[in-house]
């Protein structure tokens, strides 16, 4: 939903600067846009005064004297074709000064949210990933889109529109005022009883609209359960129950929306009222005038010209106000994540480790992903090069967390990994990161073809070691038997392949990026069992000859692995190879044996 | 979107009233020029006397006063009325669309898809709600303003009101030359959004892959690429209609000017003539709201195509009939044992050649476990979703205690069946809402049997709240496991006659599985079916059927199938140790 009216900035003043800082390269520009704006504003002014003028001479002609008028005292009398070419330059020159400064302000605010953008990506590819714990995906997602665009789309109307109505309220009442402060001051009083209307409206329907906007939040959360859980609802004959909610939702929508628009929408009418008012107003004591000889016909002409053009901008203040509202508050959201803590900088650490063999030291390690709740209390073991290293455990026991620290996605609380005895800490980030191939239960397929898949991560391979990878990852086949084999389009998530496909695409980028060491989970739940077969020689050619890491689903690897990590509530407790284990008859032998419980024998 | 017109049947009569509403308004706008006017010429004139004057200042001063407050009023009532007709119009197409898509079969809803039924029942009727109070609004009104003060200018004065007509010409062959040259680049704005959502959801989901390969930098090109295209593409459309305003204010002041030039040189209007300065300056002002009301009209026009989109959205939905009905036959549920008949079932999607199913034929028994396994795309799932009708078989039929599935009454079916699907749906409410769903009002007693069966009972008797502890939208406050033991509970708690696992124990660990199983085969005596991956988990069942690309190609018990056919050998072979496979 794009609609967020139920954000209210916090410090509406401090970010909107710190937006427009943003701008701050384009300083020049902006005061040049500033002053064009000012002159549009100026010409725009001049022209209800120009036609004012022109009445006067029309009236100076119907009454049968001569047509001279006066425009400015210091200015010679114009006769009535001068006039009229007048009135056409200044409106063609407003416009075009008008149009000149949208023009430069467009290219500005969508450079801010061009940067913004990429300033964004730049952050959350820097962000410990421990951020992301804390902030679900979607929310994220939402910022740097929705919250972009929703600047994107207010922020260039906002800043020329305040720029202009505001030097269009003010030239204009400077000028009444100095035509007649009789009919200035209506005018003026129009002004600010409109202005607070405005104000008083837009808090009131502002109220409205978070409870609008609450309401329909509430309906789609009701509204996404019944629908996904559409079989659920009806078997358990919930339909009943469910429309009943429905309906109480239904309402409530119809009666805040009802509310809420009805409320904004009088806005308008109100506004309208004082602006006729004032309308009359200036009608009836210019007649006034009028009849004293105090001001000239074309004044009054001027003069309702002039409130006609006020009334416009106050509304735009008016509505400006409440959509900068919404702009602070998305703004705000953006710099919630441009102020985190990015991980921390390793440019001046040098590269250790050029050739690597493969040994693994795990010494004493501690770590917790919440303070004061430790997860990994006290950890050492010594993998040797080439050794496969199966992480086993129930459901949800953080086997990944040993995956998290290898690859220094989370830092330790203390104690140390080493590979081949250097300490990873000392070690810059990608280097440590480039040690190892990587296979995850998530696969992670991109939009775009089957070869750029495969060859994401690895640079300057050739079309055959990408043929050579996945014939080893046992892909080639399946490859050519799609339209246009690897240059076949996958749609996001590669929804358009099977999941066991997926993941042997995955396995190929790991094969063909050839790592010294791997990090490999074997879930593979829910795959056909031919593609899971190929799955699992696709995996054991990956393993060969390197150090292998592997989140262990299969009872084949268990039992051959080298060394087997059990984990539990997060925490490694045990550690050896099977035959040891069983030996232990610990949590381990508890946990292989219960396999066969309730079973014939 | 006219589609949608049905509903408003009801508040024809107030819909009548609003547009009159509108067109007083418009009259009584267009008359205060008029009374301007004439208070111009009244104070101005050369021949009235002073008292004269005042009096014609306080007249029209007063016309225009009554005139305004009428037309307040008006506006108000009117807005009141728009306001409520909409708001009146959104919620009876929500509830229609609700109440229509609780009729679906499962069919109707995976064609639509549930995130776009979502969509559809909350932004599209928000867009039409939002559409149609704009319309009642203005729509009417710009035509009438246009059309009124056209007439007016024209009353006033015929040959001048011809520059009007360039002028409108001229205004609308600018509007529809930026809206032409925008059209194009404007459908490309969704798309790049698009895009760019997809670029950054790609790379906030692969953060760990990112990270793991080091390609950081490429993500972040990829993504200054979308965002170049975006900007470039984003400048030109605004740019373009940034022009409009600007044009417009520029023609506005020409159609004024000319209308002077052609009252003075055409000596329409010199000394003492018919046509005085004040209905000059009214004629100006009538032009002037005119060219403002087709500005109005075109830009209703440019957004009504947009807002019937997503109407269509709506109404497909609306619309959408399913062929699932009641059966006539009426049965006494009590007396039913529940045995599971397929009698050469044949399944086709509706958009698909392929059959998905092909000759079924089988008898799940009363208290016994009746276990389908077979590699995906086997059709498993399918055919479980036959039995409770969600979807309805191409060819055979499905009997439940010889009586077919079609001649059932749907409510009496679905209470025969306690369904627990592949991911556990849990809904927001508390843990006893939901393990009491299918229930009128579950007691304690049956609430704690099935958590227990469930294997339930450890985590929520570790919960502050134990039963009464909150479950959120969705029930993503509970692990993967625990909300599918809690659905395994609520069916339970239903004490059905059928049981339906669809695949319901893959997020359990083998430990809590075979926990579970053992319970249910304790305490359940009814027809149980599971659709499973695991052979271990069907490994006891008391049938196993076999599918491969949609048909039957083993049944029998375990031990039976691991020597005869060949299929549930290679799954087995996968999936187990040699020596399990021995033993």
């Amino acid at each position: 939903m794009r609609n967020r009216y139920s954000e209210k900035p916090k410090n509406f003043s401090h970010t909107i600067n710190r937006l427009l800082s943003y701008l701050s390269k384009d300083i020049i520009l902006i005061i040049f846009a500033g002053f064009i704006a000012v002159i549009a504003a100026l010409m725009g002014v001049l022209t209800p005064y120009l036609a004012g003028k022109a009445l006067t001479l029309v009236k100076y002609i119907y009454d049968g004297e001569e047509a001279l008028v006066s425009i400015f005292s210091f200015l010679p009398l114009f006769n009535f074709v001068t006039l009229i070419i007048v009135i056409i330059l200044t409106a063609l020159l407003t416009s075009l000064f008008n149009y000149l400064q949208s023009f430069l302000l467009i290219g500005m605010t969508q450079r801010l949210t061009y940067k913004m953008r990429i300033d964004l990506t730049t952050k959350v590819n820097s962000l410990p990933l421990k951020f992301f714990d804390k902030y679900k995906y979607g929310d994220i997602l939402s910022r740097i889109t929705n919250d972009v665009d929703m600047i994107n789309q207010t922020l260039t109307q906002s800043i020329s529109e305040i720029f202009r109505a505001i030097t269009l309220v003010t030239s204009i009442l400077v000028i009444m005022f100095l035509m007649s402060w009789e009919l200035a001051l209506i005018t003026t009083g129009s002004v600010i009883i409109s202005l607070i209307v405005a104000g008083i409206f837009v808090k009131i329907s502002q109220k409205y609209f978070v409870r609008a906007a609450k309401s329909t939040g509430d309906m789609t959360g009701h509204v996404e359960e019944v629908f996904h859980g559409h079989q659920v609802v009806k078997i358990y004959n919930y339909q009943d129950k469910a429309l009943a909610e429905f309906e109480t939702l239904n309402d409530e929508i119809f009666d805040s929306s009802f509310k809420s628009q009805f409320i904004s929408s009088i806005m308008f009418p109100v506004q309208f009222f004082f602006t006729n008012l004032a309308y009359i107003g200036i009608g009836v004591i210019g007649g006034y005038l009028l009849i004293k000889g105090q001001i000239e016909v074309g004044f009054i002409l001027t003069y309702v010209l002039y409130a006609r053009q006020v009334g416009q901008p106050i509304q735009t203040i008016g509505q400006t106000a409440s959509v900068l509202q919404q702009t602070s508050a998305a703004a705000e959201r953006i710099f919630f994540i441009m102020d985190q803590k990015e991980e921390d900088d390793e440019s001046n650490k040098k590269l250790l480790l050029p050739n690597i063999k493969g040994k693994v030291e795990f010494d004493n390690l501690q770590f917790s992903y919440i303070k004061d709740k430790p997860v990994i209390k006290g950890f050492t073991a010594k993998v040797k090069p080439g050794d496969m290293v199966a992480i086993v455990g129930p459901t949800g026991a953080g086997k990944t967390t040993i995956v998290n620290l290898l690859m220094r996605f989370y830092e330790l609380d203390d104690g140390d990994i080493k590979i081949d005895d250097i300490s990873i800490k000392d070690m810059k980030r990608t280097e440590v990161r480039d040690k190892f191939g990587m296979v995850l239960q998530d696969t992670w397929i991109f939009e775009g073809s089957i070869y750029e898949n495969i060859v994401y991560g690895s640079n300057g391979k050739t079309y055959e070691d990408v043929e050579k990878a996945t014939k080893n990852a046992m892909t080639h086949h399946f490859i050519h038997s799609l339209p246009n084999g690897y240059d076949f389009i996958l749609k996001e998530d590669g929804e358009n392949i099977s999941q066991g496909q997926r993941q042997l695409i995955t396995i190929s980028r790991a094969m063909l990026a050839d790592k010294p060491m791997l990090i490999l989970d074997e879930a593979t739940s829910s795959v056909d069992t031919r593609t899971e077969i190929l799955i699992q020689k696709a995996m054991d050619k990956l393993m060969k000859g390197r150090t292998s890491f592997v989140i262990a689903h299969r009872l084949s690897t268990i039992r051959n692995a080298d060394v087997i990590f059990v984990v539990r509530d997060g925490n490694i407790i045990e550690s050896g190879n099977h035959d040891a284990l069983i030996e232990k008859d610990g949590f381990y032998a508890e946990l292989y044996n219960s396999q066969f419980e309730g079973q014939e024998i | 979107m006219i589609r949608s017109f049905r509903y408003l049947k009801p508040y024809i009569w107030t819909i009548i009233v609003v547009l009159a509403l509108v067109l007083l308004r418009t009259f009584l706008e267009l008359m205060m020029p008029f009374y301007l006017g004439k208070l111009i010429d009244d104070a101005s004139s050369l021949f009235l006397s002073n008292e004269n004057k005042e009096t014609s200042i306080i007249y029209y001063g007063s016309m225009m006063l009554g005139i305004t407050i009428v037309s307040i009023g008006v506006m108000i009532f009117s807005r009141y009325l728009g306001a409520k007709i909409a708001a009146l119009y959104g919620k009876k197409l929500r509830s229609e669309l609700y109440k229509n898509v609780q009729t679906f079969s499962l069919k109707e809803v995976d064609e639509f898809t549930p995130s776009s039924l979502i969509t559809r029942s909350t932004n599209d009727i928000q867009a039409m709600q939002q559409t149609l109070a704009m319309l009642l609004r203005m729509a009417v009104l710009a035509p009438f303003t246009a059309i009124g003060a056209i007439a007016m200018a024209f009353i006033k004065h015929p040959t001048i009101s011809t520059v009007l007509i360039v002028s409108i010409i001229s205004v609308l062959s600018v509007l529809y030359t930026i809206y032409r040259l925008a059209y194009p680049k404007f459908s490309l704005i969704q798309k790049l959004a698009d895009k760019m959502n997809l670029v950054v959801r790609e790379n906030l989901t692969g953060l760990k892959v990112v990270r793991a390969f080091n390609t950081e930098e490429f993500q972040i090109d990829k993504s200054r690429k979308v965002a170049q295209d975006t900007m470039d593409n984003n400048v030109f459309v605004n740019r373009l209609f940034s022009a409009m305003w600007p044009v417009m204010g520029f023609v506005m002041q020409l159609t004024t000017a000319l209308m002077y030039v052609v009252a003075i040189y055409f000596g329409f209007l010199k000394e003492n003539s018919a046509f005085t300065p004040g209905d000059l300056s009214s004629m100006v002002q009538y032009g002037t709201q005119t060219l403002h009301s087709f500005m109005m009209m075109t830009m209703i026009l440019i957004m009504l195509p947009r807002s019937a989109i997503s109407a269509n959205r709506v109404m497909d939905v609306i619309d959408k009939k399913t062929n699932i009905f009641d059966g006539d036959d009426l049965v006494k549920l009590d007396d039913l044992k529940g045995e599971v008949s397929f009698n050469k079932v044949s399944f086709k999607y509706p958009n698909s050649d392929e059959s998905v199913l092909k000759d079924i034929s089988f008898k799940a028994k009363p208290n016994e476990v009746t276990a389908f396994i077979g590699s995906t795309g086997s059709g498993k799932s399918t055919l479980i979703n036959l039995v409770p009708r969600f979807y309805d078989v191409t060819d055979g039929e499905i009997l439940i205690d010889n009586v077919n599935v079609k001649n059932y009454k749907l409510d009496d079916l679905y209470q025969l069946f306690g369904y627990v699907p592949q991911q556990g749906i849990l809904f927001k409410g508390t843990i006893k809402s939901n393990v009491g769903f299918g229930v009128s009002n579950i007691n304690d007693e049956e609430l704690n049997k099935a958590l227990d069966i469930s294997q339930s009972k450890d985590f929520v008797e570790k919960l502050d709240d134990k039963y009464d502890s909150p479950i959120s939208q969705g029930g993503t406050n509970v692990s993967g496991g625990q909300r599918q033991r809690l659905s395994i509970a609520r069916a339970i708690a239903k004490k059905p006659k059928i049981y339906i696992f669809d695949d319901s124990f893959s997020a359990l660990d083998y430990k809590t599985d075979a926990k579970l199983r053992e319970a249910l085969d304790e305490n359940i005596k009814a027809t149980i079916l599971i659709v499973a991956q695991r052979i271990n988990t069907i490994k006891n069942a008391d049938k196993i059927i076999v599918l491969d690309k949609g048909r039957i190609v083993g049944i029998g018990k375990h031990y039976e199938l691991l020597k005869s056919c060949e299929v549930y050998k290679e799954i087995a072979e996968s999936q187990l140790t040699p020596e399990e496979l021995l033993i």
